[in-house]
């Protein structure tokens, strides 16, 4: 671990102040402990992807020696890359984590979800979600959301109040002032709670360098067999691709976001390492999700809509 | 990229400001230029912008679409809500709270200015300093925001001339110092042009100072931590009870202020036992002295009872115990504040019960007259308010420390947040609001 934060900085002042890694960290471990501190059954949404790996070792630091109070929650959209699943398991073992699945192929067999004609299975993680949510009672939900992603989310708070139907009411939110969280719901209520809500994808990732964690291998570059559809890389699997027309090839690609294999696109790129990564994403005039995320070019609203019927 | 360059990316530290202001003033252009200028502002951002501006029916990119996230927001063509905004330069990471200017935002402006170490207030030159630049400035007064910036805005419509920048700066300063704002920077610019945001101006040669983006790359972000009193509001009781870790016991929180080390005395509020430092855990990792605001993990070498809602001091440095509190408010809510209310009250991680016992006052910050017993304070009122709570709480004054100064009102039956508070007097020097009839001061 750095200890940039006893370094003085040339121009910016004292000893004390610490590096934006620390005070992010700082913030968010304060976050984690104030949820833990006021609720009863707190979950964290792991899907395996950066954001959420992030999340489960900061709340692994936030209450050492101990182990982490909090179970994980993992939306399985049945589209899944083998990898992030096998890391997900791996993960679970080794910190004796307890894992609860809601799985949209579930709700496609029982007949209650209908695939979409696109394919696209994101939408569908919503019931799933908000049912697992009210069937194991849990009052904090802890999402991997950061106000950098998306301009909806910008305006997301920290502690976000979600209703029975876990919908969200972008002009009923709390005001949240200095550090002060309120959490206080009703019965059947329940907090989504964004610990890395001030990080951006570049502090995500010098962060993941900076403490050494393991990721899973898709965020690096490899050659994988990809096809395109509407500018974006997608892998070719039993999900639905390549359809005709859509010709498959294999290239040098890496992930910046992990979510469900149908609408999660591919990055041409030969960053094998973290530090390439680093540098990559550093020169990058796109943000992830513009490069990545069928889903954000539905339109203009696309995700306050999905937050509204109680998305991540 | 070099390991070395890596560490260099990491070890910038971390701003965080607030811009108030409204789109006649050219906020959204000064702030749209700090993103793209300092090129933050990413490809497929932009072009979002560009399409959206062009069905609109504008010409060129409107750069307040950046910020305005909600649909009400674009369809209305206003900023409603806060919006954080986060870019980078290679000496400085900075998270941009965004509010809009308008008095019915007050709340906003209280919001982004919480967490605030500097503000940026905007004037258009051509008008000076008006009504809602003195609200501005009282709002960073109260709020204690270390650090504010006047950006004299739209130098280009009064031919650059030194003579209008110096009498606005001159009169702004002597405003805000005499509420006590403790530095004020001001800067000619001209966002539209890009005069002094980023690119040192060509057309003000008189102008000496930083550009907007060098001074909030170079303004000190922490103060001088010996002069503060350490506080540790404790937030969860870590007890592993594991074979590893039998009897370990730590208190977790976030250092509020100053400085605590390993041997000091230390005593828990309310309860008021002692005890000493036996260490500091910094996330897993064993230090000699911790500062804020760092989540740490302390050890006490006796067992005394600590719980979520103490807070830990320096035995020799403790804050008055009361369930008597006197505070100036910024009521949040749409519902109002009014005498006899029932609430909860959240100081630090500590909630008890209150009452409102009085609302001596209300405030218009656009002249700094005083309202007396108002009976009740609507949504953007600021006010003064006599609390008293159902346990001792320890608090300073908010002149003294920003985190355990303040607390939250909250409405116990659906949990709204009504009203943000701020302990003791609401600006520095002079007491512009001190209501004469009043002399009984704290009930220690």
């Amino acid at each position: 671990m750095t200890t940039a934060a006893t370094t003085a900085h040339e121009g910016t002042g004292s000893p004390y102040a610490l590096s934006h890694l620390d005070a992010l960290e700082s913030e968010a471990v304060h976050i984690f402990r104030e949820v833990a501190g006021e609720f009863e059954n707190p979950v964290i949404l792991f899907s395996g992807g950066k954001d959420s790996i992030v999340m489960l070792h900061l709340a692994l630091k936030a209450f050492t020696p101990a182990p982490v109070p909090f179970s994980l929650l993992h939306v399985d959209t049945g589209h899944n890359f083998p990898e992030v699943l096998e890391y997900r398991d791996r993960t679970v073992e080794r910190h004796r984590l307890r894992l609860h699945v809601a799985s949209v192929q579930d709700y496609i067999d029982r007949g209650v979800l209908k695939e979409r004609p696109d394919g696209t299975r994101n939408p569908l993680q919503t019931l799933p979600l908000t049912e697992k949510i009210q069937a194991e009672k849990f009052d904090a939900v802890f999402g991997g959301g950061r106000r950098d992603e998306e301009k909806a989310r910008a305006k997301e708070r920290v502690f976000s109040l979600r209703d029975e139907f876990s919908q969200w009411d972008p002009r009923r939110q709390r005001p949240e002032l200095w550090n002060l969280y309120n959490g206080r719901h009703a019965p059947g209520e329940h907090v989504r709670v964004f610990p890395l809500s001030n990080w951006t994808e570049l502090d995500v990732w010098q962060y993941i360098a900076r403490e050494g964690i393991e990721l899973p291998q898709i965020y690096f570059a490899h050659e994988r067999e990809v096809f395109q559809r509407a500018g974006m890389w997608l892998t070719a699997g039993e999900w639905g691709g390549p359809k005709d027309g859509e010709t498959v090839e294999k290239r040098l690609v890496r992930y910046r976001t992990v979510g469900d294999m149908s609408c999660t696109g591919a990055v041409d790129s030969d960053a094998t390492t973290l530090d390439a990564v680093i540098a990559e994403i550093a020169a990058s005039r796109l943000t992830e999700r513009g490069a990545t995320r069928a889903d954000d070019k539905l339109s203009e609203a696309a995700m306050e809509d999905r937050k509204r019927e109680g998305y991540f | 990229m070099s390991t070395t360059t890596t560490e260099k990316l990491s070890a910038t530290t971390l701003l965080r400001f607030a811009t108030a202001g409204s789109v006649d003033d050219g906020k959204s252009t000064l702030v749209g230029r700090l993103l793209h200028d300092s090129k933050s502002v990413l490809t497929d951002q932009l072009e979002a912008v560009e399409r959206a501006s062009a069905s609109r029916g504008q010409e060129g990119p409107d750069l307040a679409l950046l910020t305005d996230g909600l649909r009400a927001e674009r369809e209305q063509g206003i900023t409603i809500d806060v919006a954080y905004r986060y870019f980078a330069t290679p000496r400085r990471r900075f998270i941009l709270a965004d509010t809009p200017g308008h008095v019915q935002y007050t709340r906003n402006m209280v919001t982004g200015a919480s967490t605030a170490e500097l503000t940026v207030v905007l004037v258009d030159a051509r008008n000076g300093v008006v009504e809602q630049t003195r609200r501005h400035a009282a709002i960073a007064a109260l709020l204690r925001v270390p650090h504010v910036v006047l950006a004299v805005n739209k130098m280009d419509l009064v031919e650059y001339r030194e003579s209008v920048f110096a009498a606005i700066a001159e009169e702004f300063t002597a405003y805000a110092l005499e509420l006590g704002v403790p530095e004020v920077t001001a800067i000619p610019i001209s966002a539209l042009a890009g005069d002094n945001v980023v690119e040192p101006s060509a057309h003000m040669d008189w102008y000496g100072g930083p550009t907007v983006l060098e001074h909030l790359e170079t303004v000190p972000v922490s103060h001088d931590l010996a002069h503060c009193h350490a506080r540790l509001p404790v937030q969860y009781v870590i007890r592993p009870q594991t074979a590893e870790h039998p009897d370990y016991r730590g208190y977790a929180g976030q250092i509020a202020a100053g400085t605590f080390r390993v041997g000091e005395r230390v005593t828990v509020l309310p309860s008021g036992r002692t005890s000493r430092i036996s260490g500091i855990d910094v996330l897993g990792r064993a230090v000699q002295e911790a500062w804020t605001t760092q989540s740490v993990t302390v050890l006490l070498e006796d067992d005394v009872d600590v719980s979520r809602g103490d807070l830990l001091v320096p035995t020799q440095d403790a804050p008055p115990i009361t369930q008597d509190v006197e505070a100036t408010v910024c009521h949040v809510a749409d519902q109002p504040l009014t005498v006899g209310h029932r609430v909860l009250i959240k100081h630090g991680t500590r909630t008890v019960k209150a009452i409102v016992k009085d609302i001596p006052s209300r405030l218009t910050l656009d002249d700094l007259s005083l309202h007396p017993h108002p009976g009740q304070l609507a949504a953007n009122d600021i006010g003064r308010v006599k609390i008293r709570t159902a346990e001792p709480l320890p608090v300073d004054s908010y002149a003294d420390s920003r985190r355990t100064g303040s607390f939250i009102l909250i409405d116990p039956s659906d949990g709204t947040t009504l009203t943000a508070g701020m302990v003791g007097e609401s600006f520095a020097s002079p007491e512009p609001v001190k209501d004469p009839a009043e002399d009984d001061g704290w009930d220690f």
